[in-house]
């Protein structure tokens, strides 16, 4: 992934090391790491930069601080959190929607909306296409830990 | 009573500052036993010793404390000034009244108060201390040296070259080493052969080197000056008397394609062989595990075709004992192994490198064999998978090492300047050839070192790419090596042919349990412990037993030879002498209190107690006792604190004194 | 033999094909599954990405279902769901203070949750020469790069799973299948996980490189064991060879279509005829 980054792990975590938590927040890569947990599994020094990852993209979401296209990333992340506090478990329509929804609004760009639409045929033909979601019976419980998660209104 | 001086240094300042001296010196006047007590500015200087010498004689002291500084600054320098005086020397006792007390405190009133105290705990013990002459050892002025690489070579011409006998023992068929594989060497690129081999005939002709090659050290019983070593000689199979080395057993040995241990697989050998031509003892030994003769009673084409009828298929394992004084332990190193497989728990391989699957894919020892010109390939760079030469090469440092997800977070010092070294051998045979390094820090500290670097960087044009290698996987023949270039900040992607890893510095197999026979430490990596970082560096904990080379630390050859010369100097040291002599301060039991449980035995760390066995003169057994080794004990007091029947002392430190020194406090 | 079942989100949304299969596939080894009943989803990226404590309560809730439910051992199948299951395990394991807290805030006790297991390790169980005796069509002709992408393997300090570097255990179940698996490069790499909405162009590389290096080697399949790898390799595939201007038409199966198949199912009964790249004579 480190290729496609504006700064690589290394310079993320020297940032981190610096204590400049700001820029290390505000950098692309933060948003761009898949987590694929291969930088943490070979650092010679035992760095969990996939940990530092997480924790910089909580950072960010907390400050609101994120990049731009770090908000894109987020804004997904954040549909999908309010998807499974809303049903308990994901509601794949209902995410795909609002997620096109938000980044419509702030890029009103069609080409975004409608990019994979012709997708949905396709699913449907091999009936992967579920437009009623599953709920769980106690979507209460799932509302209350969200709550008590400190991720209440924020998702 | 007793006659005691007491005399308080001031130290100039540094104890005059903060305690009152002449309020110490009086106090000490009106302790028990204490037949007079003066201060001085500097107690250890010429004038100060003078007046503690004219006091033992004008006053008839039997007795003397020093307040002054830590007894390992002048402990020695006082009771040398006391034994002058006529005075036994273990009848004077030092009070610290300056690291323990005016360094460390500024309220001089209760500096004062508490140095007043420390002396009058002095004072106390002085008045049991013991007269005690120092242990006599004979010393058996004759030495063993373990292991046959460029350090053991120097420690035993050193150590013969002064005129004493040493054994030299080697586990591999030739001396030799590591160095003996190496094509060149930095930083001035001169063969490694040729500045080893003359040293190795040397060591094997020298009148008083006694080698044991394909011996490996059994045991070790004595002490220091008087160790008894037993040697097991492993089955040759080969007369080393009869053999004259002319190699017509390894021209007609049939099974030629076993892996050469000494080209680290890069060659082949028969299974009779030399590891290589120059090696010494020039004698050919084979290997039982592969001869047809001795696997399945077949071929014997070497017996037949040997003139002086030199090979025995019915040779078997010997033991040979030694006696020597002194033991020089250079057992040196191996690599780290990327392989799966690891020899401890501890680490890991580098799945990500391939862990030893792509053949391409070498150590830094397998390549010092392909560009070395008595190598297998004889000097040309041919790679192992197709034979083709590289076209482009790929150097990983720190391959193990500094890797603490790997489970070795040391630095193994030389690697920095080898793959430097590795570039410009390259560059130099394959002039088109590209060289690629991936480095973590270049770390060339040492006499033209950095600029050896930089020659190969600017003159040789080897490419450094300050970041490391993540995946290693082959495609069609070439090496795909994806690595981070961190000061461009992108990741790096390599199509190369070779990938030469310099992976980790170890201490050889079977260290620890050498360690063991011996008694002597190692660390959590198995290297060698030192007595002392730097005041004692080629010391070990055991009298007597010295190491040196890279089974202590990662080093260089440099470094090698000046710590073997190192060792090879403290063996002289202490051959200097016909005896050994020793502080008495070490435990002594009492025989005849003694209950013989031996629960000192258990738990001595020096295996300094023995039993002996009291008899009558008309030889009825009276009782068995423990008895200290006055060689081998360190005067740790261990057997002390376990004794259950209080027959265990410590001269210079016995229960009495403790004692005593305790009540005077209360 | 009896497991506890965590299906998680993506088996009953959009890679219900892989849940088909799964249930066809271990019924017909005579696996039974208990579905933890109303289980929860485990958070997934969004979770640990945006809110730590989130990320370990989610998947404590379900651990402490399976619990309740008596499960000793619990298959969830899909990695992104048994890693964050795994992950959250061994932080309350560690932390007693944490394992009140988590407790108090999933309202349900968590101890000792359920072994929780991948889908290769429930065929490690039924052990492998059971397995390959139990095969009626071996597949001779089925050369399969076997894929295990990031997080079966990844980190290896939380899923302790086969060798980070260089995994064999899928090899291992497709080679008692009759199988001749292909040694090849990519199957630890990433495919893009679950960008496929957020950032389409990094998923169309990452997983274009995983199927470029698997027909280079040979293979004429690939076996993943991830539902999310599934979508990228498999639905994008068309989009991947649009990218790259390469063709592969190489079939995607999941562990438990092959299974499935070496056993006798038919590919409408695993599900396999849902799948976008279909074989081009099975």
């Amino acid at each position: 992934m480190a290729g496609r980054m504006d700064a690589p792990p290394t310079k993320v975590v020297r940032l981190v090391q610096l204590g400049q938590w700001d820029a290390a927040m505000r950098v692309e890569s933060i948003w761009q790491c898949v987590s694929c947990q291969t930088c943490s599994a070979r650092c010679p020094k035992l760095v969990d930069c996939a940990g530092v990852m997480d924790a910089l993209r909580q950072l960010a979401f907390e400050r609101g601080a994120a990049s731009p296209a770090g908000r894109a990333v987020m804004v997904f992340q954040r549909a999908f959190l309010e998807n499974i506090r809303r049903y308990g478990r994901l509601n794949e329509i209902d995410l795909i929607a609002r997620f096109k929804g938000e980044v419509f609004l702030k890029s009103r760009s069609l080409a975004f909306l409608f990019r994979d639409a012709g997708l949905a045929g396709q699913l449907h033909k091999r009936r992967k296409l579920h437009l009623t979601g599953e709920k769980v019976r106690d979507r209460a419980v799932v509302e209350r830990i969200f709550e008590r998660a400190g991720a209440g209104g924020a998702a | 009573m007793s006659r005691i001086g007491v005399f308080v240094c001031w130290c100039g300042e540094n104890i005059a500052r903060t305690v009152d001296v002449d309020q110490v010196a009086e106090a000490c006047g009106e302790m028990p036993g204490v037949r007079c007590a003066q201060n001085y500015k500097y107690m250890c200087a010429d004038p100060g010793q003078a007046m503690i010498r004219e006091k033992i004689a004008s006053e008839r002291l039997d007795a003397v404390v020093v307040a002054s500084c830590s007894p390992h600054m002048h402990l020695k320098t006082f009771r040398r000034a006391a034994a002058a005086a006529g005075l036994n020397p273990y009848r004077l006792e030092m009070a610290n009244i300056r690291e323990q007390c005016s360094w460390v405190h500024h309220d001089k009133d209760r500096a004062t108060e508490k140095a007043i105290g420390i002396v009058r705990t002095a004072v106390a013990k002085v008045r049991y201390n013991h007269a005690l002459s120092p242990i006599r050892v004979p010393m058996t002025r004759r030495a063993m040296v373990i292991g046959g690489g460029v350090a053991g070579i120097q420690a035993a011409l050193d150590i013969a070259d002064a005129g004493y006998e040493v054994v030299l023992v080697e586990r591999e068929p030739s001396i030799g080493g590591k160095m003996a594989g190496l094509s060149e060497t930095f930083p001035t690129l001169d063969c490694s052969q040729c500045i080893l081999t003359p040293r190795m005939v040397e060591a094997g002709q020298h009148p008083r080197i006694k080698l044991y090659t394909y011996s490996e050290l059994e045991s070790v019983s004595g002490f220091v000056g008087n160790f008894e070593a037993t040697i097991r000689k492993k089955t040759r199979y080969v007369d080393m008397a009869k053999c004259t080395g002319c190699g017509e057993c390894q021209k007609i040995c049939p099974l030629k394609r076993n892996p050469s241990e000494f080209d680290f697989g890069m060659g082949m050998r028969p299974a009779i062989f030399m590891p290589f031509p120059q090696a010494v003892p020039a004698r050919p030994v084979i290997d039982k595990k592969v001869c047809a003769k001795i696997v399945r009673n077949g071929c014997g084409l070497c017996e037949k075709k040997c003139a002086p009828g030199a090979i025995n298929f019915k040779d078997q394992d010997e033991l040979a004992t030694e006696r020597v004084g002194a033991i020089v332990v250079a057992t040196g190193y191996k690599l780290y192994s990327i392989g799966r497989e690891q020899p401890s728990a501890k680490t890991t391989g580098y799945g990500e490198y391939g862990y030893g699957k792509y053949k391409d894919v070498i150590d830094s020892l397998q390549f010092e064999r392909l560009i070395s010109a008595s190598g297998p390939t004889n000097g040309e760079l041919k790679r192992p998978s197709d034979g083709k030469i590289p076209q482009s090469v790929v150097f990983i440092a720190c391959v193990g090492s500094r890797d603490n997800a790997k489970g070795l977070p040391y630095c193994s010092k030389i690697c920095c300047m080898y793959t430097a070294k590795h570039t410009m051998l390259y560059k130099h045979k394959v002039h088109s050839g590209e060289a690629h390094v991936f480095y973590m820090d270049i770390r060339a500290g040492g006499k033209g070192y950095d600029e050896f670097v930089r020659r190969a960087i600017e003159k040789d044009g080897a490419k450094y790419y300050r970041g490391r290698v993540s995946k290693i996987t082959e495609e069609n023949g070439k090496l795909i090596v994806r690595g981070a270039d961190t000061l461009a900040g992108v990741p790096v992607t390599v199509e190369t042919d070779l990938v030469v890893l310099a992976s980790a510095m170890r201490p050889a197999d079977g260290v620890e349990r050498l360690a063991q026979k011996l008694n002597i430490g190692c660390d959590e990596f198995g290297f060698l412990m030192e007595s002392h970082p730097k005041l004692r560096p080629v010391e070990t904990n055991t009298a007597g037993v010295y190491v040196c080379g890279a089974c202590q630390a990662p080093k260089d050859i440099p470094e090698s030879v000046a710590q073997a010369s190192a060792a090879a100097s403290k063996v002289m040291i202490s051959f200097s002498a016909s005896e050994l002599t020793r502080e008495p301060e070490i435990a002594r039991i009492d025989e005849q209190t003694c209950a013989a449980c031996f629960a000192c035995e258990r738990t001595c760390p020096y295996h300094a107690i023995e039993r002996v066995e009291l008899r009558a003169r008309n030889g009825d057994l009276i009782k068995r006792a423990a008895r200290v080794n006055q060689g081998l004990c360190m005067g740790c007091g261990t057997c002390v604190s376990v004794c259950p029947s209080k027959s265990a002392d410590s001269e210079g430190f016995t229960e009495e004194e403790v004692y005593a020194m305790v009540e005077a406090l209360a | 033999m009896n497991f506890g079942y965590y299906p998680g989100c993506a088996l009953h949304g959009s890679s219900d094909d892989y849940e088909q299969s799964i249930r066809a596939c271990l019924g017909a080894l005579g696996i039974k599954l208990e579905e933890i009943d109303d289980w929860i989803c485990c958070g997934a990226t969004a979770a640990h990405s945006l809110n730590h404590k989130l990320a370990i309560a989610l998947p404590a809730r379900n651990l402490a279902l399976a619990q309740r439910q008596g499960c000793a051992e619990m298959l969830a199948p899909c990695p992104m769901c048994s890693g964050q299951l795994l992950r959250a395990g061994q932080a309350l394991a560690s932390d007693a203070a944490l394992r009140s807290e988590i407790s108090s805030i999933v309202e349900a006790e968590v101890n000792d949750g359920p072994r929780v297991l991948n889908i290769i390790q429930v065929f490690e169980r039924v052990g492998l020469k059971a397995l390959s005796d139990a095969v009626t069509k071996p597949l001779k002709d089925l050369k399969p790069a076997c894929y295990y992408g990031c997080l079966l393997v990844r980190p290896p300090a939380v899923v302790g799973f086969d060798d980070a570097e260089q995994p064999q255990s899928m090899e291992a179940v497709v080679a008692a299948l009759g199988a001749k698996p292909v040694d090849w490069n990519y199957k630890t790499e990433c495919c893009g996980a679950g960008m496929t909405m957020a950032s389409p162009e990094t998923v169309l590389e990452l997983s274009g490189k995983i199927l470029a290096n698997a027909a280079a080697h040979g293979a004429n399949c690939l076996v993943a064991a991830c539902p999310m790898c599934h979508v990228n390799l498999d639905m994008k595939q068309a989009a991947i060879q649009e990218y790259s201007g390469a063709r592969y038409d190489l079939p995607v199966y999941y562990l438990t279509d092959v299974v499935g198949m070496a056993l006798g199912l038919s590919a409408s009964e695993l599900g396999a005829d849902r799948h976008f790249v279909l074989a081009r004579e099975a």
